[in-house]
């Protein structure tokens, strides 16, 4: 070293430090002697190409940034595989594990980060690894190499989801666990994330989404399987944790310089003491961390600017994220999240499979998230960097700097990207192929289809889609007849939506409006609650019931009144009571000073005047006396009216209380388009109005008469016969059946006698009487569903869920003071 | 003047849903919509009174649970046909606590 160079001593050979080194022998060649420390035993490497490494799309060797050559053409010393044990800042050196200390004049430390292992139990097993460096890389590749074995990555961010595709990749059986709703949270919407997961699924990657981790299984010290909250467990032989990284800030604590959650640094990266530097993503800048590589390279600018006496400020700019997984083309930058005064545009393009959002404010735009096209998202950063105002482009902004006119979203790229296996009709099982296929050989029509294809030809639900796939396939020459959409945010109506969730197994609401290309974020009050309802009611185990889509009533279990106070109903079973309950309601009257006490129609009592903050707890008394909730607020079975039967009456025929308490009890707790209202009477004379309701029994000497679709309400109906049966079960498993194909196939807030008036009567009986295997398969599918669907609302609600009827705050003193 | 007061975690009003503050002068609702956004109104719709906070959220509005009313939630301003406006009260979060201003609600009664 001559006696005019001054010695820089670097700790840590990352892509930060590696391109300070290169600015600052850029500037000044010969300034500085360098002695560089790194525990890994190799020198710099581009570590955000790890990934590619992973997945067998490059080698190490060409991620290599900083070669020996390079090295020694700088005369740095390089010390790799060598730990630095102790920064002594008055005496100005460091020490590396040989302890003999290193003199410095100026010290630049670029330790980085360590991943965060979440303590669970079992972290510490063989085969359970973090997503870091290239020995983690290389373990990966390893266990990889054994045919048939499966891996579990913890972490639905950038870099879980990079290992993920890089396992399958290389052949394992990969699933993912993040405990968040939607994948990369933190970069994407909802809308974003449900297409990354649906193209991650796409290549047999198994996403499990608001999964939370609670063991790690092993057996012989190597681990077996992940346990999660739910009891589930992943088998896997090798578990990737990759759910964030942490500053390394042991030695710079040690060594007594100012560290919070990373080593605290100026503008010109200058640590407390004047003579240490730090750069990455081992620093704390004006509060913020870093994990991108972006604002590195900006640091690395500042850090040799500083060293080489100049003038240099750096600024925490903002960052765009783009995800390295070939085939999924997903750019997230800015803030498109939280905070006020913000203004959506929303492009979707289901056909394509395209999502755009433009996130505004003060006619600037402020953040963006896309999926699908991300062609002109430098264009978008150019303008968040900028903050250019947008207001002259702000029509036409999402479509572009290219935009030459643009294209109106089309309300039938939804039928047009269907695929020709899906089922347009139901009924007849008519696929979209069949139906192309039909019109290619000159049925131009809807009639011409409906009579070669059957297609829209039984409950004729379809006949929009069949008219969209018509208008499709001919084009202009094809006129598609209005049909009423559900709302503003969509083109569809009720009918088509439906059809679509099922054929396109469309399974969360943001599969719907990005699939069916909802014009809005997020749907509206008229919307939301159908969606929330037909999914919930096609996929009872997938889907998971949103109780912010419901209306208040449904989400709160009781019926709100006009002074904003509620309705407490407890379900009596076929109208029958004792006198422990009724002391109960009566008990519970006093205690929360109901003013009115009601009977209602359906035979049980109605408590009004509750106040929401007591619905918990009345509805913890009534559940002590064994009363569970009625459901009088829901779309969903109500009550079922009964007379005494034949116990008591000396006209009646049948037990027809026996059998309402039955079928309450097989029916309760189901959620339906509209609210379901049955009665049984014991006896022609029809003592429970059984005439009028949406199924009604009604007894004779010979068996029990059903009759459907009768109305007590806007509209006065007397019902239907359906059907007459010799046994009490048949009455039952015809009435779940009827129940079921209402629930599969109505549309939200259709009666029963709505939708048969569409459907026609003869085809209802066909599926729930004349063919026994369907009407079978309806009782099924009901069970199932009724294994999630029926549980106590109240009980749940007052175990789990009583603070949230609470207010957040209560700022009533404050405010007085 | 401002007087940030905390009321809470984030986390505490389900995304596109809404919780009660109680204050001396009447409730105010503080949403939190689908994006994390935060906003508080007087829980009262300027129609029938209806609990603004016990409504469907959705993008930046919500639609009373009476008679269907739907409002902005950043204006506090009737939508479509109806007339009416909503007070408003500054929220933000934080930290993923939210902050209310103690000062604005507290002058309520002169507005």
């Amino acid at each position: 070293m001559s006696q005019s160079q001054k010695h820089l001593v670097v700790i840590g050979a990352g892509m930060a430090s590696g391109r300070a080194l290169e600015h600052l022998f850029e500037a000044e060649p010969d300034a500085w002697k360098v002695t560089l420390f790194n525990a890994e035993p190799r020198g710099n490497y581009n570590r955000i190409m790890l990934s590619p490494v992973l997945s067998g799309e490059k080698t190490y060797e060409e991620i290599v940034t900083h070669d020996d050559a390079w090295y020694a053409d700088h005369g740095v010393t390089c010390r790799f595989g060598e730990k630095v044990t102790a920064i002594d800042t008055a005496a100005k050196t460091v020490s590396g594990e040989d302890g003999v200390p290193v003199a410095y004049d100026k010290l630049l430390v670029a330790t980085g980060s360590a991943p965060f292992i979440i303590p669970l139990p079992g972290h510490d097993l063989d085969g359970v690894i973090a997503y870091r460096d290239l020995e983690d890389t290389n373990a990966m590749i390893d266990a990889a190499g054994t045919p048939g074995a499966r891996a579990v990555v913890i972490g639905g961010g950038l870099l879980g989801l990079e290992a993920a595709a890089g396992l399958r990749m290389r052949g394992m059986q990969v699933t993912v666990v993040h405990l968040m709703g939607h994948l990369m949270e933190r970069q994407l919407d909802e809308a974003a994330g449900y297409l990354l997961r649906k193209a991650l699924v796409d290549r047999g990657i198994e996403v499990r989404c608001s999964a939370n981790s609670r063991e790690i299984l092993g057996q012989d010290g190597r681990v077996r399987a992940l346990l999660l909250d739910d009891g589930t467990e992943l088998p896997c032989d090798l578990l990737v944790m990759a759910v964030g990284i942490r500053p390394n800030t042991g030695l710079a604590k040690e060594a007594g310089l100012a560290v919070g959650r990373g080593i605290h640094v100026d503008d010109q990266m200058i640590t407390s003491d004047p003579d240490v530097l730090a750069i990455g993503e081992c620093v704390e800048h004006d509060g913020a961390l870093f994990g991108l590589v972006a604002p590195l390279y900006d640091q690395a600018k500042v850090v040799a600017k500083t060293l080489a006496g100049d003038p240099a400020q750096f600024v925490n700019k903002e960052v765009s994220t783009k995800l390295k997984v070939t085939g999924c083309d997903l750019f997230s930058a800015g803030d498109f999240a939280a905070g006020e005064d913000r203004e959506d545009i929303v492009f979707r393009d289901p056909a394509r499979g395209v999502y755009k959002r433009l996130v505004l404010k003060d006619n600037r735009l402020i953040g963006a998230v896309m999926y699908g096209d991300t062609a002109d998202s430098s264009w978008f950063f150019g303008l968040i960097k900028d903050a250019e105002d947008v207001s002259e482009m702000r029509e036409t902004l999402i479509f572009g700097p290219a935009f030459q006119g643009g294209t109106p979203l089309d309300p039938m790229a939804a039928v047009a990207a269907l695929p020709d296996d899906a089922e347009i009709c139901g009924c007849n099982g008519v696929s979209k192929g069949d139906i192309v296929a039909a019109i290619t050989n000159g049925a131009t029509d809807l009639a011409a289809v409906r009579s070669t294809t059957k297609a829209s030809g039984s409950c004729g639900t379809c006949t929009g889609l069949v008219e969209q796939v018509l208008g499709v396939t001919l084009g202009d020459e094809f006129v598609i007849p209005a049909a009423q959409s559900i709302c503003g945010c969509t083109e569809h109506s009720h009918e088509d939506v439906r059809r679509l969730i099922k054929s396109q197994e469309l399974k969360s609401q943001a599969a719907v409006w990005q699939e069916l290309g909802w014009k809005t974020k997020d749907g509206c009050h008229t919307c939301r609650p159908a969606i929330n309802y037909y999914l919930l009611a096609d996929w009872p185990l997938e889907y998971q019931d949103d109780p912010q889509s419901r209306f208040i009533n449904e989400r709160k279990h009781a019926n709100i009144q006009k002074d904003g106070t509620f309705s407490v109903v407890p379900r009596m079973f076929g109208g029958m009571t004792t006198s422990d309950e009724l002391r109960a309601i009566a008990d519970a009257a006093d205690k929360y000073n109901v003013p009115t006490i009601h009977v209602t129609g359906g035979q049980r009592i109605d408590l009004l005047g509750v106040r929401g903050e007591d619905l918990p707890a009345i509805w913890a008394d009534l559940n002590k006396a064994g009363m569970v909730s009625g459901h009088a607020y829901s779309k969903g079975l109500r009550t079922v009216k009964t007379c005494v039967g034949k116990d008591h009456c000396r006209f009646g025929t049948q037990d027809s209380s026996g059998l309402g308490i039955k079928l309450e009890k097989k029916l309760w707790g189901a959620w339906s388009p509209h609210k379901f209202k049955l009665a049984v009477s014991g006896c022609p004379r029809n003592c429970a109005e059984a005439t009028c309701k949406d199924l009604g029994v009604v007894c004779v000497d010979s068996g029990y008469q059903i009759g459907v679709g009768g109305a007590a309400g806007m509209d006065v109906r007397q019902t239907d016969a359906l059907a007459q049966v010799p046994t009490e079960q048949e009455a039952i498993d015809i009435t779940v059946a009827f129940y079921q194909l209402y629930r599969e196939h109505a549309k939200y807030l259709d009666r029963p006698y709505k939708w048969i008036a569409k459907v026609g009567l003869d085809w209802v009986r066909e599926r729930v009487i004349d063919n026994l295997e369907n009407r079978k398969a309806l009782i099924e599918r009901f069970e199932l569903s009724q294994t999630i669907y029926q549980k106590d609302p109240w009980a749940e609600h007052a175990r789990e869920r009583a603070e949230s009827y609470q207010p957040i705050a209560d700022l009533s003193l404050q405010a007085a003071e | 003047m401002t007087n940030w007061i905390d009321i809470g975690a984030l986390e505490d009003i389900p995304a596109r849903g809404a919780r009660v503050v109680r204050t001396a002068l009447g409730c105010v609702a503080v949403f939190r919509t689908g994006s994390d956004e935060v906003f508080a109104l007087e829980d009262r719709c300027p129609h029938k009174g209806g609990p603004l906070s016990e409504g469907i959220v959705h993008g930046q509005s919500v639609t009373c649970p009476l008679h269907n009313w739907v409002f902005s939630l950043e204006t506090g301003l009737a939508q479509g046909a109806d007339q009416g406006q909503v007070p408003t009260f500054p929220a933000r979060v934080e930290a993923g606590r939210i902050l209310l201003d103690a000062t604005r609600l507290a002058e309520r009664s002169a507005a």
